[in-house]
């Protein structure tokens, strides 16, 4: 037989996943010959709603796949790396009944109909799982704790709110790693073990079956209180008999449990019932962190996480939390420092995991430091990573390992970010990159450098870096860069001037007519670039203001022009005008970016409201007032411009 | 056309030559989604295009973002020269183990037939298409003739043109499959190989088009 290493590729990802694990491996290696690998950009349609079926169904592979509805194309489900969509229309022989789009990059594998037909009649366990799938659809349509992942239901049901329900409805995600003890353990030896495993909860078990459960209040009344000693033995201070449930239950079902019982903690077992064994324990904490409107318990998620991908999970409440701060109309300013504390946990979180990663503990000191929007504490959406990292002087000799070691640790840490979220930079603006991981007196030289010699890279350069914040590491080495920068720009007033023509080089946003410029070419043809024309020239007029006064570590645009109307109370007015445009203007990208995916930068002129229009035009007068302040402060001619 | 065929050596060519020669009457679609790609790799013995010779030959069918399993080509030759060194690599021993092998020609007759008039995509192109045109020439045969697309040159135009950081010369298949998020399995056999550059162009595709619409002519400018 010819071998097909492609198709054995394809089986050994299928095999892990319902109903396929049920399949022989002689029929799934025939089924995966026959598939055919379809990538999908971001946005791009798979099919439409009323589209006559496809031959074949599909299982997403890698990305993600939206299943819209309706008009307004409300997102019914979402469905990931082993999930299956479209099957339904195929086996009933009727049209879809949904629109499936690429929600990102997307690869996925399509399976014809009619090679899998016929194992669906043959394979009982397979016939079972559809047959399950489209009942349990019927009687839930939007339920995701039946996801046999077989959408393309055939909801009857009048206009549902998606996303609010679908959330309701959503299996728990439970803590699998079971801390457990045997009814004969000393309440010493659970507290030290409840510690080490950050744990609020330990499972009693008598042969893997739940006996009880101990929790810290438990703890604190019979023990701390001085009730009992501290060698008393488990059976005597637990909770019995537990609760439990199947691993099936929707976080719905849990909020009810807990509340019914006045408990926090609900033990998994296998079958449901006491009588089975215990597979893991679900915590208040987890139903929190699943309902996610809690930027309290999301940095406590954050800082529990085990790996990257949880990590990864808690992100997507965030972009959810910014979603409702936007809705409720909750001020941007506060919107912006909670999302950014968030994001900043993950950052540091990502690094931590990464230090524990590496063989030894870093030689000397360093600090992270993120650049451009992240540092600027502006970044609401996900976009790319800009960082750096700075580490301690070491002596010539060492120079070579310590430089080795940082990479090594930049280059986990930019994987890491990769993976929850953060595209790489497109310019390699990375600490993984060796330009962009240097010593402190490493830095010192090349920003004097940047500063001495200005041209135009180095201004895009001091641009970018000059907005860091220190994320995780020594704020020391940061505070001598940052004295250092003040020194040398003093020294160099012409730098200002370089820095202040190039805040002044945007293209404008409105044409003659005073009508929204839209780009000319490209793949964001007609489109306003509201990123180019409207917000930049703001943020860099902040940032060389607030160098020339010497500033230190107000890295947030509002924020600075906040300060410059402090400094400068004849120029009060203009400064807070900016920076409310600077808000207005953050927000609005980032509503346009929820709304639409992506990262806002783009707007389509003729989908706004009126009234956004006028919103948007009113800071462009704004915009022209700073910049020809600047034109005026630093002298810029017309030749430099 | 008649000139197209004065150039050709007159020498007695096989039929199957002529088949794939003839592939080439046909002109390509402008709009790249309607293009056929073969997206290939070889794995060799070694790096002389004289002495060493192709260990097998793995090719996949793109149309349209569309890479149809049942349409891929997976070689093993049989070899009468081995270097063991290069063996550890890609795992192939001589003449292969569990998997049918055959001769240089019948695997050349094959690939012929498969790849027709396509445009061949290859990560480094330019080794793998000496490798293939001197496996042709053992067997007096002419060289490809197919339009060809480097992922390495490729990958390159997508990333910023800036004094500001510096491009690599070379970008291994190993950078782009990081950089892409590629999974890395069966790395070094031809096939898996294929399937890399075959996900790389598509990720790469998409990011050019980004700046602008690509028809084919373009891409060929941008990548040959």
């Amino acid at each position: 037989m010819m071998k097909n290493t492609i198709s054995e590729r394809v089986a050994d990802f299928l095999e892990h996943f319902p109903p396929f694990n049920e399949l022989a491996q002689d029929q799934l290696a025939t089924l995966s010959k026959e598939i055919t690998i379809i990538y999908k950009e971001k946005d791009n349609v798979i099919f439409s709603e009323n589209d006559p079926p496809h031959t074949s169904f599909y299982v997403v592979h890698k990305g993600a796949v939206a299943l819209k509805r309706g008009e307004k194309m409300d997102i019914l489900d979402m469905c990931d790396e082993g999930d299956i969509f479209g099957l339904r229309p195929l086996i009933a022989l009727e049209n879809y009944k949904m629109t499936a789009q690429a929600h990102e990059e997307t690869i996925l594998y399509a399976i014809p109909i009619h090679i899998f037909k016929p194992y669906a009649r043959e394979n009982k366990e397979v016939g079972n799982f559809l047959i399950e799938s489209f009942a349990s659809n019927t009687r839930n349509p939007y339920s995701k704790s039946h996801r046999g992942k077989l959408y393309e239901e055939i909801p009857n049901l009048g206009p549902i709110t998606p996303e609010a329900q679908l959330f309701d409805l959503q299996p728990v995600k439970y803590s699998k790693k079971l801390i457990s003890c045997s009814a004969t353990t000393s309440a010493k030896e659970i507290a030290e073990k409840m510690t080490e495993k950050k744990v609020g909860a330990m499972l009693v078990v008598e042969n893997k079956l739940p006996i009880g459960i101990i929790t810290d209040k438990d703890l604190r009344n019979n023990i701390v209180t001085g009730k009992y000693p501290i060698t008393t033995e488990a059976s005597k201070i637990m909770v019995s008999p537990v609760i439990t449930y199947a691993k099936s239950m929707t976080i719905t079902q849990a909020q009810i449990a807990m509340m019914k019982s006045s408990i926090s903690h609900l033990c998994i077992t296998k079958d449901g019932t006491p009588n089975s064994k215990a597979i893991g324990i679900l915590s208040k904490h987890d139903l929190m962190v699943a309902i996610g409107n809690n930027p309290a318990v999301l940095i406590k998620a954050i800082q529990r996480a085990k790996k990257v991908k949880n990590i990864r999970n808690i992100r997507k409440s965030i972009t959810h939390l910014l979603g409702a701060y936007l809705g409720q109309n909750i001020p941007l300013t506060l919107t912006s420092k909670i999302i950014s504390e968030l994001n900043d946990a993950c950052i540091k979180r990502v690094i931590q995991m990464a230090l524990d990663k590496m063989p030894e503990k870093p030689p000397v000191a360093f600090a992270w430091l993120s650049l451009g929007s992240q540092g600027r504490n502006e970044q609401l959406l996900q976009t790319d990573q800009d960082n750096a990292l700075v580490f301690q002087n070491v002596p010539e000799e060492k120079m070579e390992e310590t430089t080795a070691y940082f990479l090594e640790l930049s280059k986990i840490i930019n994987k890491g970010l990769f993976e929850i979220g953060y595209e790489y930079c497109p310019a390699e603006m990375m600490a993984s990159n060796p330009n962009w991981c240097l010593s402190l007196d490493q830095w010192k030289k090349a920003i004097t450098q940047w500063v001495t010699n200005p041209g135009a890279d180095e201004i895009l350069l001091s641009s970018i870096f000059f907005d860091y914040n220190l994320t995780y590491g020594d704020i020391t080495l940061v505070n001598q860069l940052s004295d250092y920068i003040f020194e040398i720009t003093q020294k160099y007033p012409i730098f200002f001037l370089h820095l202040a023509s190039g805040a002044l080089q945007n293209p404008s946003p409105t044409g003659f007519f005073r009508q929204l410029l839209v780009e000319q070419d490209g793949e964001h043809k007609d489109f306003f670039d509201l990123k180019r024309r409207a917000l930049m020239p703001l943020t860099d007029a902040a940032r060389v203001l607030i160098l020339s006064h010497s500033v230190k570590s107000i890295n947030n645009t509002p924020g600075r022009y906040e300060k410059l109307a402090e400094l400068e109370p004849n120029n009060e007015e203009i400064f807070m005008a900016c920076s409310f445009a600077t808000k207005a203007l953050l927000k609005f990208r980032t509503k346009q970016g929820l709304l639409h995916n992506d990262s806002g930068r783009y707007i389509a002129i003729d989908k706004l409201t009126k009234e956004d229009k006028v919103k948007l035009k009113r800071t462009f007068k704004t915009i022209k007032e700073i910049q020809e302040l600047l034109t005026v402060r630093f002298k810029i001619s017309n030749i430099l411009r | 056309m008649i000139k197209f065929f004065k150039k050709r050596p007159p020498a007695n060519l096989p039929d199957f030559w002529k088949t794939y020669e003839n592939c080439f009457l046909e002109k390509q679609p402008e709009e790249v989604n309607s293009v056929r790609f073969v997206v290939l790799d070889t794995e060799t013995t070694g790096f002389d295009y004289i002495h060493d010779r192709i260990l097998s030959i793995g090719a996949l069918n793109l149309i349209n973002k569309h890479i149809a399993i049942n349409q891929s080509l997976e070689l093993y030759l049989i070899q009468d020269h081995y270097n063991a060194e290069t063996a550890k690599i890609h795992g192939i021993l001589k003449n292969g183990r569990g998997t049918e092998c055959i001769t240089e020609i019948e695997a050349l007759k094959q690939f012929l037939a498969f790849v027709g008039n396509a445009v061949i995509i290859a990560h480094h192109t330019i080794f793998d298409i000496n490798m293939i045109n001197q496996a042709l020439e053992r067997h007096q045969l002419p060289k490809l003739l197919n339009k060809t697309l480097d992922t390495s040159t490729l990958y390159k135009k997508t990333l910023l043109t800036s004094n500001v950081f510096k491009k690599k010369d070379h970008y291994s298949l190993d950078d782009l499959a990081e950089k892409f998020d590629i999974s890395m399995k069966d790395r070094h056999t031809a096939i898996g190989d294929a399937y890399i550059t075959a996900i790389a162009f598509l990720k790469i595709w998409t990011r050019l088009k980004s700046k602008g619409p690509l028809k084919l002519k373009d891409l060929l400018k941008l990548g040959s």
